[in-house]
């Protein structure tokens, strides 16, 4: 009976932790979001009866180049999406079920790029980019990521799985090596995909660093790097249209984000475990 | 034995015997890879050991001049430090934080899908939109922080001005985009685990504290060690906040051996320093990836 009790206790004590948890988390997008709807003298007064307004929503979506960065960003992720999935799957199937010389050395040298990262390299990837002439365009930024260990990690561990009869029932009635690629394994690897294609968006969409080196023009810069025009004003900082335009650029994943929770945690899961 | 030689045999067949094809399959990947990972290592490596042209004056060999140079650069020892510190200042707390979210959240628990949410959506976010958010909160006139701080009888403070609380500031930001990341692998790993283990424990009358302790910690240890690699690797590759809250100042007080590289490059152009830095940044890399490959190792002999 008394321990019941002590559970009971216990179990709402453990809520009422992960309710105040959960608000101390919240609270900084909250205030954000509370900002970001309102004028900056009610922000400054901290007024929580102030009335609301969407005006500063209207002006970001009007400051001249930020439809434009939505563009860039949109662009780039799609770039990265797409040779990433090509490459990583051509090798990826090259390492699951082909035997060629050089094979071991040649993937413990793909998986030495989990660590070296494009990341830490910004110095020399500047330069070869320059040398090519390419900065200061969109295909420049996304460049160094299309090839991926990651990625060819992970189809290589999806396609081991795939019954070797299946490839062999495919080549048997004439189809030739990309054929039965795309028509036996691609399908069956379709929640890899989708893993990996959440968690590559999710990157690409976020980065910075390297594209603000890469980039000084509008019609190349991402989001992330064209946010920046609304911190860096002579007045010092408007703070509403900042967190408008902070919240409008992680819109769309946060939307995304809301709709697929569940394939979210998953694949992040999924590319963390590797 | 007769086992080994019958897997042995039949992954074998799994295989095509076809060397043309599989390097064909594998080289436009390679060639990427080459491009943009392995041909910058070795160059950074061979940049590090040569002057900047310039003014029409060819680079020239000056050895381990740069990193010689290092040493009396109060601004790289700053760096150095201040990332060791940012390193021990932001995954022992988020860790923890995961834990106790994850043990949170993996019980009957009204509203917990919003509750969930709340803990991973920052994790969504790119590191400049949180950057952004964090910055208004730490704002000396109208910040929520010192409003608060106000409120309950304190003086108010420029957190990010200051070199006393810059890289705390920074440090705090950090836990917060982190520790719902962490969280979810702690919750796979919970998840994973056999109820009856609870309900045994629950029978002889353990206390959840000492269950905890003794029972559910050590079986998080796998997923301790393997969220611990993936802190390290971004305590040292994570600057994007660093570029919008402070830039590294005031007085280095937040700079950190990324950015300062970024800086030496991109600001300074001088970039055979920083060539010589990143392999230093390479090399610690290094190191936890060495680490990284032991502790896996121990984990499958775990298994």
């Amino acid at each position: 009976m008394k321990v019941g009790a002590d559970n009971r206790w216990q179990r709402g004590l453990e809520t009422l932790a992960a309710w105040l948890l959960a608000i101390v988390w919240a609270a900084p997008l909250l205030y954000c979001a509370w900002t970001s709807l309102h004028h900056p003298g009610d922000v400054a007064r901290m007024d929580l009866s102030a009335p609301l307004t969407v005006h500063n929503y209207a002006y970001v979506f009007n400051a001249a180049p930020f439809p434009r960065y939505f563009l860039n960003t949109f662009i780039l992720v799609t770039m990265v999406i797409v040779a990433q999935f090509t490459l990583s799957t051509l090798a990826g199937y090259a390492f699951a079920r082909f035997r060629f010389p050089g094979r071991n050395v040649m993937f413990v040298l793909v998986l030495l790029q989990l660590m070296i990262m494009p990341d830490v390299l910004i110095v020399e990837n500047y330069r070869t980019l320059n040398t090519m002439g390419l900065t200061d365009t969109i295909l420049a930024i996304a460049m160094p990521y299309f090839g991926s260990a990651f990625g060819i990690f992970l189809m290589r561990q999806t396609f081991k799985s795939v019954p070797k009869e299946l490839d062999d029932a495919a080549r048997i009635e004439g189809a030739g090596t990309l054929r039965t690629l795309v028509s036996v394994y691609v399908p069956l690897a379709k929640p890899v995909y989708l893993a990996y294609g959440l968690v590559s968006v999710s990157y690409h969409w976020n980065n910075f660093l390297w594209p603000l080196i890469v980039t000084n023009s509008v019609t190349a810069r991402p989001l992330t790097v064209g946010l920046q025009i609304f911190s860096s004003g002579d007045q010092g900082i408007a703070w509403p249209i900042l967190t408008a335009a902070t919240l409008l650029s992680a819109g769309p994943l946060l939307v995304a984000f809301l709709l697929f929770q569940r394939q979210f945690v998953q694949s992040f899961l999924r590319a963390g475990i590797r | 034995m007769a086992r080994r030689t019958r897997r042995a045999s039949r992954a074998n067949d799994d295989e095509i015997d076809s060397p043309l094809t599989g390097w064909a399959l594998f080289l436009p990947a390679a060639l990427f890879l080459g491009v943009f990972t392995y041909y910058p290592a070795v160059a950074t490596f061979f940049q590090s050991l040569f002057s900047d042209p310039k003014g029409g004056r060819a680079a020239r060999f000056i050895g381990l001049d740069n990193y010689r140079a290092m040493l009396d650069d109060a601004t790289f020892v700053h760096a150095l430090v201040n990332n060791l510190w940012f390193a021990l200042g932001t995954i022992p707390v988020s860790i923890a934080l995961a834990i106790v979210m994850a043990l949170l959240v993996n019980r009957a628990l009204p509203g917990r899908a919003l509750v969930r949410m709340s803990y991973f959506a920052p994790t969504v976010l790119a590191m400049v939109a949180v950057a952004n958010i964090w910055l208004l909160i730490y704002a000396p006139q109208i910040g929520l922080l010192n409003a608060v701080v106000e409120r309950l009888g304190g003086t108010p403070h420029n957190w990010l001005g200051q070199p006393d609380t810059a890289l705390g500031g920074v440090i705090v930001v950090t836990i917060w985009k982190e520790a719902g990341f962490f969280m979810i692998f702690y919750l796979a790993a919970l998840q994973s685990m056999p109820p009856n283990l609870a309900e045994a424990a629950a029978l002889e009358g353990a206390s959840r504290w000492h269950y905890f302790w003794k029972v559910t910690f050590p079986l998080l240890m796998p997923t301790t060690l393997f969220v611990m690699v993936n802190a390290v690797v971004n305590a040292f590759r994570m600057v994007d906040h660093i570029l919008v809250m402070t830039k590294g100042g005031p007085d280095d007080a937040s700079t950190l051996l990324l950015y300062y590289i970024y800086e030496t490059a991109f600001r300074y152009w001088d970039t055979s320093y920083a060539a010589a830095m990143s392999m230093v940044l390479l090399a610690i890399l290094g190191v936890v990836a060495i680490g990284q490959f032991l502790i896996l190792d121990r984990r499958t002999h775990y298994r």
